[in-house]
């Protein structure tokens, strides 16, 4: 089972009101290479992976939950206040038209979550590689939403959620050399 | 000298609209490098590792708006 | 509406610190299982983290529930504010 903790992982700060910013972190609370899509992904593919690893998708699935809250908690203060003036003129007309200030899972385009942004195709390497690629795309969603944020506070958290993507893909990285490894296998001929 | 962003010089014909950037950058962090990690690195103290996002030293490679460095960017 | 005290933000912090390098060196544990010294170092903030929890609990109520920490009179664990609105 899971036990929540009443924490964040990080001290989240966020210095202006700006529902524009929100408007784009929102691709990685409910994108293709967002933190929900991450844990998910891992959790998943924990079932069906060799023992030696599972250790890693869940600690890893399990960190990404607490990123979610993260961004979570990013959105919620850029946008906590905001008139639905402020919503319209950052783009969030249409998010404001249907959920007011509430989140949702989709992307900076609107575009509801689907469970086809990941994978698990069932064979170790194809898993691991596919999550070594999500881990890089994500870093990379971090690089180009720092790049459209002017706030100092935001791109503070930002930089420490990149981080954390080069790590787990490090961890990924190895997972893959722990299952190329002869060692404890055993050969037929 | 090594570093961790790498820079190609995109295809400029007389005919494109935009003014030209001339260098295009790209992230290549640490974990292309490491393999699989030896042990005793050496690690950040537990405020500064917070901080960093990272525990090791050897894998902290922080991203700064390009746009932004110099009008406020704080150095890690 | 309850707002905290200053100190809470320090010591906060403190346990995110902490735990941080927790989370790291279990990632790290989980493909370096034979590390002796990185499973020292994740017992002594184990240890660490133990004490932490104790200090931030006494001015913010539990961390965790499912009994994972006593609770106050009345019941404390729904108290605000939560993470997100801190």
């Amino acid at each position: 089972m899971w036990i929540y903790e009443k924490k964040l992982q990080y001290p989240v700060r966020v210095s202006t009101c700006n529902p524009m910013l929100a408007k784009f972190l929102i691709e990685q609370y409910g994108g293709a290479d967002g933190e929900l899509a991450a844990a998910l992904r891992y959790l998943n593919q924990r079932y069906s992976i060799p023992d030696k690893v599972i250790g890693l998708l869940t600690d890893i699935g399990t960190e990404e939950f607490a990123h979610l809250e993260m961004i979570a908690t990013m959105i919620y203060k850029l946008t906590k206040d905001a008139t639905p003036e402020m919503m319209k003129a950052a783009g969030l007309g249409d998010h404001y038209a249907v959920h007011d200030n509430a989140l949702f899972y989709h992307n900076a385009s609107g575009v509801p979550w689907t469970a086809s942004y990941i994978q698990a195709k069932g064979d170790p390497i194809a898993d691991l590689y596919e999550d070594i690629a999500a881990e890089e795309k994500a870093r990379a969603t971090y690089q180009w939403i720092i790049n459209l944020s002017d706030d100092p506070d935001l791109n503070d958290g930002l930089r420490y959620l990149r981080e954390r993507e080069i790590i787990h893909s490090q961890r990924f990285r190895e997972a893959v050399e722990i299952l190329k490894e002869e060692r404890d296998k055993k050969i037929f001929f | 000298m090594f570093t961790l962003y790498k820079t190609y010089c995109p295809y400029v014909s007389p005919f494109d609209p935009c003014k030209p950037i001339g260098e295009k950058v790209f992230s290549t962090p640490p974990n292309l490098y490491m393999g699989f990690q030896p042990p005793n690195l050496p690690q950040f103290s537990p405020e500064e590792a917070l901080r960093a996002g990272t525990l090791w030293k050897a894998f902290y490679d922080p991203y700064f708006n390009p746009y932004e460095q110099g009008k406020g960017a704080r150095s890690e | 509406m309850k707002q905290l005290p200053p100190e809470f933000y320090p010591l906060m912090e403190q346990l995110q610190a902490v735990d941080f390098v927790l989370v790291e060196l279990t990632l790290y544990l989980d493909t370096h299982p034979e590390d002796l010294e990185a499973i020292k170092q994740f017992n002594h903030y184990a240890k660490e983290r133990k004490k932490l929890k104790k200090a931030v609990e006494s001015i913010y109520g539990p961390l965790q529930q499912f009994g994972n920490s006593y609770s106050g009179y009345p019941w404390n664990w729904n108290d605000s504010p939560w993470p997100w609105q801190i």
